[in-house]
């Protein structure tokens, strides 16, 4: 077991050790905008589908609505999940999971962990599951899901997923009380030292701006709109057999986040809002089913 | 007699589903039982976060043995039908014996053994429990609540050897997730052979079994935790339910809060201490407000004495109550106007409009009951108004029980008219039958004018309670309506149900987009003209009907009765009485419950007994009469050569019944029952002592007027045919 992590970029780097040596592959962040770790197709593809299939990777995350222009200690429009996804989940996941946390330096017999009933869903890609949200000491540091369908199909054999909110589980590891005062890199790094705030602080303030105010309407509609064309085209085309599925996934995160800025620009009606989950919802349940149908194919 | 120990051992159970879980489990493993002919001694189960248990007391090793008969076919039946019986039961016609005519099989069973039906019975009930929500997991196919682990099945101190799906029982549980003996964590796996030792091994593994000792151990663990600090626990029953299914080794904690966080209203910190952090509140005895301090129940006793856990539950407390601070600060930087503009935004129905035109509607309506409720019309106008604007602050959007509270201190923040702000607090009350009814008049203008536009707004699209469903609380508004006039309000009901009902019209025609409302179709029981204070219009019921809002009306009458019944028999009046009040078809509430009231009184007295008995002699004599076309007609009058009897009841009929209408318009029921009181003995001498169908036709004629004229009399007070014996 590696020693207690001294900053950011240690505790993920633990947590890829970790979920490393249990035999998960450690992917990079999937490099299309998405709303959540969930997202990236390392979990919703990879879920479904009889294959099994063990992977852990740091997922950016956007949130146009929570920006708080760097304002506000605890809220960002950009922030990092940490997502382990196992399928199936093994017996003992969550004491691999309970591992993990003592592996980042919480002591399990002084700390009060909690699997306090949570049950997840993403409408948007028409998945749910059952499970917890962790807490330790009062604090939620993850989720933990058991998925039951995603795309609108069964997962079988089920897929345990588990989702870090790094910065603030980081936050309280480190006994920071602003995420901007994070330690990104080890305070006595010899080449010199970072904060969170020093990485991204700008970041928020612009990209703040941009959400609630930058973005034309009329142009994100108008993408929207393109990519839920392109969907089905790309289904319709096929490689060597197989229906481009994966590209069309990447339409629909782009759906999926455009629609997120247009809401963030206050553009979608609280009437309309559900009609346009609806439509990515129906998008991604055709790349769910053309995915199942090539897994299992194979 | 030997024991039976099953324990279900699976990943964290919600709390909320622990306790029907033991109730579920105990009836199906009785029905089991009960199926496989055993009666057990005693039965128990439990739940916690990681557990079902049950424990049987008192089986029997085997069941006992059976003989069967089994009829057969006739003897000389068709040779089909014997075979095929034969193939049903097994047997050859050799094992057949004759009896009167027709073939009988008798069969031995031998009792099975109780391991055999228990593990049956195991199997059963994990298959078949009816979990809220149930899953699988990994490449199984099994579904419980959460992933299962483990099966202990004991009888009688061994093993009972079955699998399900791969998880086979043993005598094998596990203690506490986190807390063991010596070093390191995780649960301890140990065996068992009986429930004593099961109770044992558990407490020795820092797990409490049973939730009521989990209770108790943290009321008692918060009341020591207090006491040391001169603090006093503000118990919430909820809550503790909840945090009692969430640790197996509950060890309250007290931790700290800043202080200046207590400016804060004190609902808005136990709010956000109980639904985000299941904390206990505590208050400083001296002065009855909350103290800067909270209990949270931890699942561990750790070696520091819970100071780190202390510490970290204090810090997130303090990031959700700055997240209150902050949005009370903005909430009281908006104010209520903006709030009241976004209601437009906000759907009250897709089939009665926004939100705002509800307000509209709330509006209008208190400004035509204030009068009637001693209020200040444009005092309850103006309440009306803003009573639904916090709904789009950001409090209330976190915390939506808050609705309503919210509303009234920043009202009072705002500086507006204290009363205002009471109105605003308490025009949701009362919300269940434990909460208070308003009686500030303002207060009572606004909360009767929110429930009856929801009532009648809702009874207008025909979304009305059915069954179990009662999706918009109809049933609690109008018990609400109800409770709020028998304090003392005098509410003409049906007036006030056809004004909102015009107002809910327009509405839900607004909302179809359809042509613009019809105020003036609706004619009302009392045929009365309605004034609209505020629009200054008013209506007259005359020409055209509207057929469906004298429906709706109609219906909401009645719905309003049944809620008063249900009120009245909870109170213990008779269900009769009631009905034969409403009868009537008053609509004022607190006259009607006047009535039953008096009425019960009076038909507990000897006279009142007696009166009823007659009253029904005398009506089935009518009846008879009335089957056969005879009609009242004319004045009663006395004959010349009347008897005694007639005479009497007739002298009584002229005293009472001017008494009876004056102690009627007064109100006073008790007072009118005491005239009908007077009846009882002329009328039973009548009945006793006076041949009705005389063969005089005009002696007969008068004689049944009298009788006529005493149903009459006493029909005012109540039917009294609706009244059973």
């Amino acid at each position: 077991m590696s020693s207690k992590p001294k900053s950011f970029q240690s505790l993920i780097l633990t947590l890829h050790d970790y979920w490393s040596a249990q035999g998960c592959v450690i992917l990079q962040p999937h490099d299309v905008e998405v709303g959540a770790g969930t997202l990236h197709p390392a979990t919703v593809l990879r879920a479904l589908g009889p294959k099994p299939w063990n992977a852990a990777y740091v997922q950016p995350s956007r949130r146009p609505g929570d920006g708080r222009y760097g304002e506000n200690p605890n809220r960002l429009q950009h922030y990092y999940q940490y997502q382990v996804i196992l399928k199936p989940n093994p017996p003992n996941m969550q004491d691999l999971y309970l591992g993990s946390l003592e592996a980042i330096g919480l002591d399990l017999r002084t700390h009060d962990i909690r699997f306090v009933e949570d049950d997840w869903e993403n409408p948007t890609v028409g998945a749910w599951g059952l499970g917890w949200e962790v807490w330790c000491d009062g604090m939620e540091v993850s989720q933990y899901t058991y998925f039951q369908q995603v795309g609108g199909l069964d997962v079988s054999p089920v897929a345990g997923e588990l989702t870090y909110g790094l910065e603030r589980l980081a936050m309280y590891v480190f006994g920071v009380d602003n995420v901007y005062d994070l330690p990104f890199n080890d305070p006595d790094a010899p080449l010199g030292h970072l904060t969170y705030g020093d990485v991204f602080l700008e970041n928020e303030r612009q990209q703040s701006e941009a959400n609630f105010h930058g973005y034309d309407v009329a142009v994100l509609k108008g993408q929207f709109e393109d990519m839920e064309r392109q969907v089905p085209l790309m289904l319709a085309r096929s490689y060597q057999g197989k229906a481009l599925v994966l590209p069309a996934y990447d339409m629909v995160l782009k759906a999926s986040h455009l629609f997120n800025l247009m809401n963030a620009r206050g553009a979608i009606a609280v009437a309309e809002r559900a009609s346009y989950i609806g439509r990515i919802r129906d998008l991604c349940k055709m790349c769910a089913s053309e995915w199942v149908k090539q897994q299992e194919a194979a | 007699m030997p024991q039976l120990l099953v324990e279900l051992f699976s990943e964290e159970i919600p709390a909320r589903m622990q306790a029907a879980a033991t109730r579920d489990l105990e009836r199906m493993a009785r029905e089991h039982l009960a199926a496989a002919g055993f009666l057990p001694e005693a039965l128990k189960t439990f739940a916690g976060p990681r557990r079902l248990t049950l424990v049987v007391e008192g089986l029997p090793i085997a069941q006992a043995d059976r003989k069967e008969e089994l009829k057969g076919p006739r003897v000389g039946a068709p040779p089909q039908a014997l075979e095929g019986f034969l193939r049903k039961a097994g047997l050859t016609q050799d094992q057949l014996v004759e009896r009167d005519g027709v073939w009988m099989a008798f069969i031995e069973k031998t009792g099975r053994a109780t391991p055999e039906i228990v593990a049956e019975m195991v199997e059963a009930i994990v298959r078949g429990f009816a979990w809220p929500k149930s899953m699988t997991w990994g490449s199984g196919k099994l579904r419980w609540v959460r992933p299962l682990k483990r099966i202990l099945c004991v009888f009688d101190r061994e093993v009972v050897p079955f699998a399900i799906d791969g998880i086979e029982s043993g005598d094998t549980t596990e203690g506490h997730r986190f807390m063991r003996v010596g070093f390191g964590w995780g649960g301890q796996p140990f065996k068992v052979r009986d429930f004593d030792e099961y109770a044992k091994g558990l407490l020795d593994h820092f797990v409490v079994l049973d939730v009521e000792e989990r209770k108790a151990r943290i009321l008692e663990g918060c009341k020591t935790l207090c006491f040391a600090r001169n603090l006093e626990l503000v118990e919430d029953l909820g809550l503790l339910d909840e945090v009692a299914g969430l640790a197996e080794w509950p060890t309250p904690v007290l931790g700290d809060m800043d202080p200046a966080f207590l400016d804060l209203p004190a609902e808005v910190i136990r709010t956000s201490m109980r639904t985000h952090q299941k904390y206990f509140a505590v208050r400083d005895p001296a002065t009855g407000g909350l103290a800067p301090h909270f209990i949270t129940i931890a699942n561990v006793q750790s070696a520091d004495g819970g100071k780190v856990i202390a510490e970290g539950n204090a810090k997130v407390l303090s990031s959700r109550l700055s997240d209150a601070r902050f949005f009370w600060d903005e909430d009281v930087k908006v104010g209520f106007e903006p709030w009241l503009e976004k209601l437009n935004g906000v759907t009250f129905h897709a089939k009665l409009g926004t939100m705002a035109e509800r307000v509209e509607r709330i509006v209008a309506l208190a400004r035509e009951i204030a009068p009637l409720v001693g209020a200040d019309p444009d005092k309850a106008a103006e309440a009306a108004r803003l009573a639904k604007a916090d709904l789009t602050s950001q409090m209330v959007g976190e915390f939506p029980e808050l609705q309503g509270l919210m509303g009234g201190y920043y009202a009072r923040a705002a500086g507006l008219d204290p009363e205002i702000a009471d109105a605003i607090r308490d025009h949701y009350k009362p919300q269940g039958p434990s909460d208070a009814v308003p009686t500030a008049p303002l207060s009572v203008a606004v909360a009767l004018a929110d429930k009856l536009d929801t009532l009648v707004g809702f009874f207008a699209i025909d979304e009305k309670p059915t069954g179990s469903k009662d999706p918009y609380a109809l049933r609690r508004a109008a018990l609400g309506v109800i409770r709020i006039i028998l304090a003392g309000v005098r509410l003409p009901l049906t007036r006030e149900l056809v004004v909102a009902w015009i107002f809910a019209s327009e509405a839900r025609e607004r909302a179809a987009m359809a042509k613009l409302p019809q105020v003036d179709g609706i004619i009302t029981k009392r045929s009365v003209g309605i004034t609209f204070s505020g629009a200054d219009e008013t209506v007259e019921p005359a020409g055209s009907r509207d057929p469906e809002a004298e429906k709706g009306i109609r219906e909401l009458l009645a719905f309003f009765a049944d809620r008063l019944k249900v009120t009245l028999k909870d109170q213990g009046k008779r269900h009769d009485l009631v009905d034969a009040v409403f009868a009537l078809g008053d609509d004022d509430l607190v006259r009607i419950v006047a009535r039953v009231e008096a009425l019960d009184g009076f038909l507990k007295t000897d006279d009142g007994k007696t009166l009823m008995a007659g009253y029904k002699r005398a009506s089935n004599i009518l009846k008879a009469e009335e089957k056969k076309g005879w009609k009242a007609e004319g004045d009663r009058v006395l004959l010349d050569d009347a008897s005694a009897p007639e005479v009497q009841l007739h002298d009584a009929l002229r005293m009472v019944e001017p008494a009876l209408a004056s102690a009627l318009a007064a109100e006073d029921f008790t007072a009118a029952m005491r005239e009908l009181a007077g009846l009882r003995g002329p009328v039973d001498a009548f009945l006793d002592g006076v041949f009705v169908n005389s063969e005089v036709a005009a002696e007969r004629d008068n004689r049944l007027k009298t009788l006529a004229a005493v149903r009459d009399a006493m029909g005012q007070v109540a039917d009294f045919s609706l009244i059973g014996g």
